[in-house]
């Protein structure tokens, strides 16, 4: 994203730009907890967060980010079944044209809608997660919460576990850790493994405690109950026994390897509880805390690029 | 009707094995002689084809016309006019409009709309089953003594294995051939892609390649069984190459077409989410094209036809898996086509066979030749003239062209239908 206007995607990005963004995080992770707060750079510009599906965490993310910056931040709900989708996106469009939004922050169900908004918008596009395809911020402030705890991302093995196939979360970070120099593995039952996605250079595992081996990382992915009715798992327990993360499969993994979740979690479904609120090992609490770092950095970012190119 | 002489043109005849430099005399709309030396008849209006090629007016046997139903996006009249553009002098017509074509008396109202253009003849297919949903058996006796030139669902398939076996069975009573989408139902639901990495890298829901083959190998063999004519429409993959060539091998009525997209375009061409390269079936990966290349020029590819599927910017203008699948192809089946035999693998007369005589004998239509005494459907074109395909530009009302900016060589100089300039 050196020069470009909008962040939709990792893929793409180079390892320069990744650092740059990750260090200016660091810096807002830091300033955040000295109560500091930088109140002006974005002042007067105009944020609107764009929700087409419903997420408290990344969308309150979004907001406290652009408010510690001094933005006027702008929540808009907007219920995909309740409108004729097509329409309302493109008709957004030009209605967020009309308000002088300064950026915009994505949220969409389809893959895509993102760079199809961006297209039509005067604003700064931030994809908040769209469909099946890419969630960059998240694969942002995962990396530097990895590389705040580890000093690197450099050489690190970093295993990806679960609903890969639905997951923008794990695309995301695939390209992102993979570009920064990660051996990244991805383990799940062959249903929830997409097709053809070894050829992004990670290795797949269905067998786990083998998956796990020698792993500093284990990063765990939401499993939606609708993969159960759809039959690409028999059923939760199932699901639990072979790909759960709790403290007798997390032995497997290197004494000191960390748990990581996107949230929200489903307990006792892809990870128990013991685990999840371990201090010691889990990095879930941390990742909240990085994920407003890390969007002030984005927000940041593109904000001094518009002004560049005003 | 003035009479009209052709002169100075390369005419190609494939059905007639024809190729050579000459002119074509037209009277009384109908071609009253051809060859190396017709002289200078009185009283007749002469055109300098400049040596341009002048063949057969194209035969497309794959054309959602959008009329009856979705006038928004084509009509009989604008489709008439992108036909002309393209040389098409004679379309089938796919039944799955609304309402679908499963009335006898909605294929003769195709057949009379298409006269009343004027520039056209409108072969109507017939629905396989009542309203093109999968289900019960239309009349296919009725439908076809009214004049059905084949059956189909359109761009549905035949999902059940013993409505395929029947329908392929009691057709047979008829003639006419059972014309299938190839993609099984099942596998196909809610994909928006080819799986394979190209998808998984978009994040969108994929087809994979085998659905296709799965339910071409499933109809061979009930058209074994049944004795029946199957015709596999736009194949797209390597293995349906296969299987078809096998089960011609082997003496079945089997024929199959294919569409410009799946010889010219790979799904990369769905980059960035490009929705006017959404197609059904989607397009594939480059081996799979090659094959569709190769499949053209070694015979098992019976006909190419363009798939137009007309789509308004409203169907297209969605996130990628809600847009609409289709493209727009009558302005451009001719030099999507042409593009093979600049490349020497395919000669332009084949080229020419598989969009005018091969399509109309399986059609079991006149059309598609030059022949004495026959109606004048002509179409002249330049097989080297560049020209560049720009959505929003191309004739007709479609502009949802997944050829948006390809540069082609062979331009359509004048058609004729039954003697008269419908296009110039």
């Amino acid at each position: 994203m050196q020069s470009q206007k909008h962040l939709l995607a990792i893929e793409g990005m180079y390892p320069p730009e990744i650092g740059q963004l990750l260090d200016l995080a660091e810096s807002y992770a830091l300033l955040n907890r000295s109560g500091k707060t930088q109140r002006d750079l974005l002042r007067g510009r105009t944020l609107i967060n764009l929700f087409f599906e419903d997420s408290t965490r990344t969308r309150t993310s979004f907001e406290l980010a652009g408010k510690r910056l001094g933005a006027d931040v702008i929540n808009m709900s907007v219920s995909a079944s309740s409108v004729n989708k097509g329409e309302t996106l493109l008709d957004t469009a030009t209605t967020l044209n009309a308000m002088q939004c300064d950026l915009l922050v994505v949220r969409h169900d389809q893959s895509g809608a993102p760079a199809l908004l961006a297209q039509k918008v005067d604003a700064s596009v931030i994809n908040a997660g769209d469909g099946t395809h890419e969630h960059p911020t998240q694969a942002l402030l995962d990396a530097l919460t990895i590389r705040r705890r580890r000093g690197r991302l450099d050489g690190l093995i970093v295993a990806i576990c679960g609903d890969v196939t639905h997951s923008r979360v794990a695309r995301s970070n695939i390209y992102l850790l993979t570009t920064m120099g990660c051996s990244v593995r991805l383990i799940g039952p062959p249903t929830l493994i997409p097709a053809g996605i070894e050829r992004l250079g990670i290795d797949v595992f269905h067998d786990m405690d083998k998956g796990l081996h020698g792993v500093d990382i284990v990063m765990m992915l939401r499993l939606q109950r609708e993969r159960m009715t759809k039959g690409l798992v028999p059923s939760a327990r199932e699901y639990f026994r072979f790909y759960g993360l709790d403290a007798a499969r997390l032995a497997k993994a290197r004494p000191d390897a960390l748990v990581m979740h996107p949230g929200p979690m489903n307990r006792g479904v892809e990870i128990d509880s013991a685990v999840a609120d371990d201090p010691a090992r889990s990095l879930i609490r941390e990742q909240v805390e990085m994920g407003v770092a890390v969007r002030m950095a984005v927000l940041d970012t593109l904000g001094r690029r518009q002004r560049r190119n005003v | 009707m003035s009479d009209l002489l052709i002169e100075n043109v390369r005419l190609i005849d494939p059905a007639a094995g024809l190729d050579t430099h000459g002119a074509l005399l037209v009277r009384h709309g109908k071609i009253a002689d051809l060859g190396g030396n017709l002289g200078r008849p009185d009283g007749v209006e002469t055109i300098d084809g400049g040596g341009a090629v002048l063949c057969p007016g194209l035969v497309d046997m794959r054309v959602a016309l959008g009329e009856p139903g979705f006038e928004y996006r084509e009509t009989i009249a604008s489709a008439a006019q992108a036909a002309a553009a393209g040389g098409i002098t004679t379309l089938a017509a796919l039944p799955d409009s609304a309402p679908a074509i499963d009335d006898p008396a909605l294929v003769y109202l195709l057949r009379s709309r298409g006269e009343a253009t004027g520039s056209l003849t409108i072969l109507p297919y017939a629905a396989i089953t009542r309203g093109c949903r999968g289900e019960e058996m239309a009349e296919l006796g009725l439908l076809r003594e009214a004049g059905a030139v084949a059956f189909t669902d359109g761009k549905r398939a035949i999902a059940s294995s013993q409505l395929m076996r029947r329908v392929l069975s009691y057709a047979r009573a008829f003639g006419g051939r059972i014309v299938q989408h190839p993609e099984d139902p099942s596998l196909a639901e809610g994909g928006a892609a080819t799986e394979g990495e190209l998808a998984t890298r978009l994040g969108l829901p994929g087809i994979p390649l085998i659905a296709e083959a799965i339910l071409v190998a499933r109809d061979i063999r009930l058209a074994r069984l049944t004795g029946g004519a199957l015709h596999v429409a736009h194949i797209s993959t390597a293995e349906t190459v296969e299987l078809i060539r096998r089960a011609k091998e082997e003496g079945l009525d089997i024929t199959c077409d294919t569409a410009p997209p799946y010889f010219d375009l790979n799904e990369t061409a769905l980059g960035d989410y490009r929705t006017y390269a959404k197609l059904s079936p989607p397009l594939r990966p480059e081996a799979d094209r090659r094959a569709i290349a190769a499949a053209l020029v070694d015979g098992t590819i019976d006909a190419i036809a363009s798939d137009h599927q007309p789509r308004d910017a409203d169907d297209k203008r969605l996130p990628f898996a809600q847009a609409s699948a289709g493209g727009a192809g009558l302005a451009t089946l001719l030099g999507v086509t042409l593009a093979q035999t600049h490349g020497g693998r395919l000669g332009l007369p084949a080229a020419i066979a598989l969009l005018t005589c091969r399509p109309a004998r399986l059609l079991g239509a006149g059309a598609g030749t030059l022949s004495r005494g026959a109606p004048a459907d002509l179409c002249l074109f330049h097989p080297d003239r560049i020209w560049q395909v720009v959505a929003g530009k191309l004739p007709g009302k479609a502009q949802n062209t997944p050829f948006d900016g390809r540069a082609l060589e062979g331009r359509v100089l004048g058609t004729w239908k039954a003697g008269k300039r419908v296009f110039a």
